[in-house]
C-alpha cells in the first residue's frame, strides 16, 4: 500500500505504540481487500459495548489509555454506539455488578482516548449527520447503511478495532464503498405496495437484504411512491443490513445517488424481483406467536427517535402494562434528555414500561437478562431485533408498534 | 484419500492446521453462537448444537453486524474460538476481527465453492500469508 510520510512515521512508531498498532491493523485489512492507500476520514463511530469487547477487549483498550495524552488521543471526532447497560437501570434489568463494572472500565478507557461517549446508533438523527461524499469510519451496520444510502456518505462497516484504528490515525483503508465503482446497483427490486408501519418498512428491508445476500451487493429499490421518513428509512436499512450484511442501497427518485434508475445501475442487465403485500404478510407470518403469552415487548434496534418516543407515549396513555409482561423502550441519551424534558418518559413509565437510555437490547447481555428475568417470548416492531435475538435463546415475534403496545397490555400476542 | 491444495486470496492471521467443520450457511459471532459454551446456538443454523472450538470453520459468507470484530478477539482470549475461518466471500467485519484476534481467515477461492471443496472432518492446513489451503480428506 502507498503510505504518506506521516503514515509511514506512525507505522514506524514515531507517534507511539497505539498509532503504530492502528497502522499495522489497517495494513492487514487493506491488504486483505486490495486497498492501494488510506483515505482520510472526518468522523468515526465505534461499537463499544462490553458484551462484544469482553474482558480481553477492555484490557486491550486500557493499555492504550495508559499512554501519554499525545500518544493516545484520537485525531478526528469519534463517537460510540449504545452501551451494554443503562447504569441507572441495570438492577431492574437483573444485569450483574460484574457487567456494570466492566462497562465502567471501558467507559473510562475510551474517555481517556478522547472518545465522546454518545452511546447511540441513531447519530445520523441526533448528533451530526454526515454530508454527501464525506468519507467516514462508522460502526453499527444500521448507521452505515443509512449514511451511505440516504445521505450519500462513504463508509464501510468498521468493526470496533478498525474504528479505533481509524480514530487514532484519522484514516481508513480505501476499499469497498470508498470507491465509486463499488457503489453501483447489482440487483433490482420493485415494491408493489407502499409499506405503512415502521415494521412494514423493516420487513421490506429484510426481504431485500436476504435476497441480495452479501456485503458486496447493492440493491436498487423501485416503485416507492413517496419518500419514506427518516424513521422508516432507519428501520428498513437496519433490517436490510441485518438480514443481508448489506451496507448500501439505492431507492430510485429518493436517495442521492439514484436520481434515476440509470444513474445508479445498468438496468437492462439486472432482472427485477417484485415484492408485494403477500410477501410482507408472509414475512410477519414466519414468526407466528399469535395467542402466546408474551414475556417481554421491546422497542429498540435502532434506538427510538423523539418522534417514536412520542408515539409510544401516546399509545400508552391511560394504559397499564400486564403484570407478567415487561415493556422496554430504548433510546439515546440525547433523545432521552428531550423526552424527559417534554414529559414523554414520565408518560411512558406511568404505564409500568421502562425507558432505557444509552443502551439497546441485543448488545446488552440479552441472554443473561433473558435467563434472569424468565424472558423467552419476545415481541418487537424491530425486524432487526427479531432477526438477531433467536441466537440468544428467545422466541421472537414481529408486530407493528400499535399491536406491540396492545399485546404488552394484554399480556399475550394479539 | 488424496491431498489437494486450494488457492485463495491473501488472508490474515497465522498458519494453522485443524479439522474442518463445514456448512453451506453463513456466519455471525453475535447471531449464531453461544460464545460461553462454544457452540452454534441459533436454531436455524445448519451447525446448531455443534462445537466450533479449535475447528477450521468453513462457511459461505459473513452476515449481520459489526460485533464479530471484537468478539473473535474475546473468544480467542478465552480459548473458545475456531482455529481458522474460511469463507467464499467475507465482509470487512470478519476480516478486521481476524486481524485483531490473530486468527487465520481467508476467502475468494479460485476453484469454486469452498463449502463443497472441503468436507467436515477433513484435515486442513491454512496458510493466509500465501493464500494456500491444503486439504487431506478424512479417512
Amino acid at each position: 500500500m502507498r503510505l504518506t510520510d506521516e503514515e509511514q512515521a506512525m507505522l514506524g512508531g514515531d507517534f507511539g505504540p497505539a498509532r503504530k498498532w492502528a497502522m499495522e491493523h489497517m495494513l492487514q485489512v487493506g491488504r486483505f481487500f486490495d486497498a492501494e492507500d488510506l483515505v482520510p476520514v472526518s468522523q468515526v463511530h465505534m461499537m463499544a459495548d462490553t458484551e462484544s469487547l469482553g474482558e480481553a477487549g477492555v484490557a486491550f483498550v486500557e493499555e492504550f489509555a495508559k499512554l501519554p495524552p499525545a500518544e493516545r488521543r484520537v485525531r478526528v471526532p469519534m463517537i460510540t454506539d449504545p452501551r451494554g447497560t443503562d447504569f441507572r437501570r441495570y438492577k431492574a434489568l437483573k444485569q450483574t455488578d460484574a457487567m456494570v463494572q466492566l462497562e465502567r472500565r471501558a467507559v473510562e478507557a475510551f474517555e481517556a482516548l478522547g472518545i465522546l461517549m454518545t452511546d447511540t446508533c441513531i447519530n445520523y438523527q441526533t448528533i451530526m449527520p454526515p454530508v454527501r461524499g464525506e468519507h467516514l469510519a462508522y460502526g453499527d451496520t444500521g448507521v452505515v447503511i443509512y449514511c451511505n444510502s440516504v445521505l450519500g456518505a462513504y463508509s464501510n462497516f468498521e468493526g470496533g478495532p478498525s474504528a479505533l484504528a481509524a480514530g487514532l490515525t484519522g484514516r481508513t483503508p480505501r476499499y469497498g464503498l470508498h470507491l465509486d465503482e463499488n457503489r453501483k446497483g447489482t440487483c433490482r427490486f420493485r415494491a408493489l405496495c407502499h409499506p405503512e408501519s415502521l415494521s412494514d418498512w423493516g420487513a421490506l428491508g429484510a426481504i431485500v437484504g436476504r435476497a441480495a445476500g452479501s456485503y458486496w451487493d447493492v440493491p436498487v429499490i423501485e416503485g416507492i411512491i413517496s419518500p419514506p421518513s427518516s424513521d422508516e428509512m432507519k428501520h428498513m436499512g437496519a433490517a436490510m443490513a441485518s438480514f443481508g450484511s448489506v451496507p448500501l442501497f439505492h431507492m430510485v427518485g429518493v436517495t442521492p445517488e439514484a436520481t434515476t434508475l440509470e444513474a445508479c445501475c445498468e438496468p437492462e442487465s439486472l432482472p427485477c424481483t417484485e415484492i408485494g403485500e403477500q410477501d410482507i404478510a408472509d414475512f410477519y407470518g414466519s414468526y407466528g406467536g399469535k395467542g402466546d403469552k408474551v414475556d417481554v415487548v421491546v422497542f429498540a434496534a435502532p434506538q427510538l427517535s423523539l418522534v417514536e418516543m412520542s408515539r409510544v407515549a401516546d399509545l400508552l396513555d391511560g394504559k397499564t402494562v400486564h403484570p407478567k409482561t415487561s415493556l422496554l423502550v430504548a433510546t439515546s441519551p440525547q433523545v432521552a434528555a428531550d423526552a424527559g424534558r417534554m414529559g414523554l418518559i414520565a408518560r411512558i413509565e406511568a404505564s409500568g414500561a421502562m425507558v432505557l437510555e444509552g443502551m439497546c437490547f441485543y448488545n446488552s447481555y440479552a441472554r443473561e437478562m433473558g435467563e434472569a428475568n424468565g424472558w423467552k417470548r419476545l415481541l418487537s416492531n424491530s425486524v432487526k431485533l427479531v432477526n438477531i435475538i433467536g441466537g440468544y435463546g428467545y422466541q421472537p415475534a414481529l408486530a407493528n408498534m400499535e399491536d406491540c403496545v396492545a399485546s404488552a397490555v394484554a399480556g399475550e400476542i394479539l | 484419500m488424496g491431498q489437494k491444495t486450494l488457492r485463495c486470496h491473501v488472508g490474515v492471521g497465522p498458519k494453522v492446521a485443524g479439522e474442518a467443520l463445514v456448512a453451506d450457511d453463513n456466519f455471525s459471532a453475535r447471531y449464531d453462537l453461544d460464545r460461553i459454551k462454544g457452540i452454534f446456538s441459533r436454531p436455524q443454523h445448519k451447525l446448531a448444537g455443534q462445537s466450533y472450538v479449535g475447528k477450521v470453520l468453513v462457511v459461505n459468507t459473513a452476515k449481520g453486524g459489526v460485533a464479530s470484530a471484537w468478539m473473535l478477539h474475546e473468544m480467542a482470549a478465552r480459548g473458545l474460538a475456531p482455529k481458522a475461518i474460511l469463507f467464499n466471500r467475507v465482509n470487512p467485519i470478519l476480516a478486521q476481527g481476524g486481524a485483531l484476534a490473530d486468527m487465520a481467515l481467508c476467502d475468494r477461492f479460485e476453484d469454486g465453492d469452498v463449502t463443497r471443496l472441503i468436507a467436515t472432518g477433513d484435515r486442513v492446513t491454512v496458510d493466509p500469508e500465501n493464500g494456500l489451503v491444503t486439504v487431506e480428506a478424512k479417512a
